[in-house]
């Protein structure tokens, strides 16, 4: 499982790359995407739509199931990938290149975890199961 | 607690995600993926550990009448070696449970259950069997194997002599070795598929599911078979089928005979009418992967509900299968599907989604 260290974390497993001091970037980590098996939907939210820690931005679909993907900050929307509209499965295969959004005028930050805390909590989440 | 099959630790070692699924722990799919499994069956050969599913003999001089009357098929004139789809009903109609019914002689016929309805069936069959006819419940000493697709013949003929493995669909053989395993295999399946179907004792289960592997079947997991049946357009109970849905509302017409003696429920459906709704298939045209349970409206007016949905990973391509009024139920019309608050664009297509073409 791939966990890059120059990227920062969410306990609900997305990533965030910080681009400058105000705009990132937001995906879902390897972790998350093999959790959630095969995509094969994305629903993205709508350039200068708000953004809040937290809180539900879009929306994945598995074969089998729906998953809410939660804002690692708070900010306006200023580029989603569409790419992903029509490719799902290129989450699947390379998670941290299939961004979903970039966030801009960011306000705040939710708990964020750098990747050796990432990679610890993964751990726990695995032994549960 | 859930109850092991006699392959778990094959999954495990196969490292398949395991789930509770109808008081058995199963793999709901392995590394290899949902989509992956699935293209395995529709193109080469794909492998199913199905041993949760209930098994029971009913056997005895008036079994073939008892069986009339309990279930909705004829049985007849079914000759020895032939396997049978039917409905067993209750009182008012509605579906107790779907089930296959195979012939092993003239007063003995092998029934095969859907796990979560195992009890209930079995309860059902004790309290309505008449005549001399006996029951035994064989669920927990029957293991099964699933062998579908176009390669399940070239996966097994290394490990089995081809001539004896039953040639019609919906026939079956009692006793073929497999992997040097006294096996009953039927050729049917819940894929759409060509395919067999392996009943053997659970302690030779590992031996037979192994060498299937070694052989180049792909393990699947429930998800495949789900997306699978789905695509197929094979009902599932509890989704198109439950105690409250009569089976000619659900189009399976073809399994009640309702010119042969009295059986359960064939008085309450004598007395139905046109059905209000049918099962129709779905597919999305707008963007968004249709469920189960989801309203359908055509011009602001909901007209029916959804029973099953995913993608179909075949046909690429998100389909349903649903209830809808009969009067507006014809193929080619155009419907909102309510996905989570957004409404999708959908069309009535005819079913099944889809239809393997016939090699023989």
């Amino acid at each position: 499982m791939k966990i890059p260290n120059e990227l920062l974390y969410t306990r609900s497993h997305e990533w965030i790359q910080k681009l400058d001091e105000t705009s990132a970037r937001v995906g879902v980590t390897d972790y998350a995407q093999n959790q959630l098996g095969d995509l094969v939907f994305v629903n993205l939210p709508e350039v200068g739509d708000p953004v809040t820690p937290g809180e539900s931005f879009a929306d994945v679909e598995s074969v089998k199931a729906v998953s809410d993907l939660y804002s690692p900050v708070g900010g306006t929307v200023s580029a989603i990938n569409e790419e992903l509209l029509d490719a799902p499965q290129r989450i699947n295969e390379a998670p941290y290149d299939a961004w979903f959004i970039e966030v801009g005028e960011i306000t705040e930050y939710g708990d964020l975890m750098d990747a050796a805390a990432y990679e610890a909590f993964c751990a726990e989440e695995e032994a549960k199961h | 607690m859930e109850k092991k099959t006699p392959l778990y630790e094959q999954h495990i070692a196969l490292k398949g995600r395991i789930v509770p699924f109808a008081g058995y722990l199963l793999p709901v799919q392995y590394p290899t993926g949902v989509i992956a499994e699935h293209m395995a069956v529709r193109q080469h050969a794909g492998l199913f550990d199905v041993s949760h599913m209930g098994e029971a003999l009913i056997e005895g001089p008036q079994a073939e009448q008892a069986l009339n009357y309990i279930l909705s098929n004829q049985f007849t004139g079914m000759p020895v070696g032939k396997a049978r789809y039917t409905l067993m009903l209750n009182e008012t109609g509605g579906v107790v449970d779907d089930l296959i019914v195979y012939r092993r002689s003239e007063t003995s016929f092998f029934l095969v259950l859907n796990a979560a309805n195992t009890e209930k069936d079995l309860a059902w069959l004790r309290a309505h069997l008449q005549g001399e006819a006996s029951l035994t419940d064989l669920s927990d000493r029957v293991a099964q194997i699933a062998v579908q697709g176009p390669e399940a013949d070239k996966v097994l003929s290394g490990l089995a002599d081809l001539e004896a493995l039953p040639k019609k669909y919906y026939s079956f053989v009692e006793h073929v070795t497999v992997a040097s395993v006294p096996c009953m295999v039927s050729r049917t399946g819940y894929t759409g598929e060509d395919g067999y179907e392996l009943y053997m004792e659970p302690k030779d289960a590992p031996a037979v599911w192994e060498a299937l592997v070694q052989a180049g079947a792909t393990p699947c997991g429930l998800g495949a078979r789900d997306t699978l049946r789905l695509e197929a357009s094979m009902p599932l109970y509890g989704h198109e089928l439950n105690d409250h849905m009569d089976p000619l509302c659900a189009g399976l017409g073809f399994a009640v005979k309702l010119d042969k003696e009295d059986f359960i429920g064939k008085s309450a459906l004598m007395q139905l009418g046109e059905p209000a709704r049918v099962r129709v298939g779905l597919k999305a045209t707008g963007r968004g992967i249709l469920r189960e349970d989801q309203p359908i409206w055509i011009d602001g007016k909901e007209v029916g509900v959804t029973t099953s949905g995913t993608h179909c990973p075949y046909l690429g391509v998100s389909c349903a299968m649903a209830y809808i009024d009969t009067a507006c139920s014809a193929p080619g019309t155009a419907v909102e599907v309510e996905v989570r608050g957004r409404r999708v664009a959908a069309e009535i297509v005819p079913l099944p989604f889809y239809k393997r073409t016939k090699s023989k």
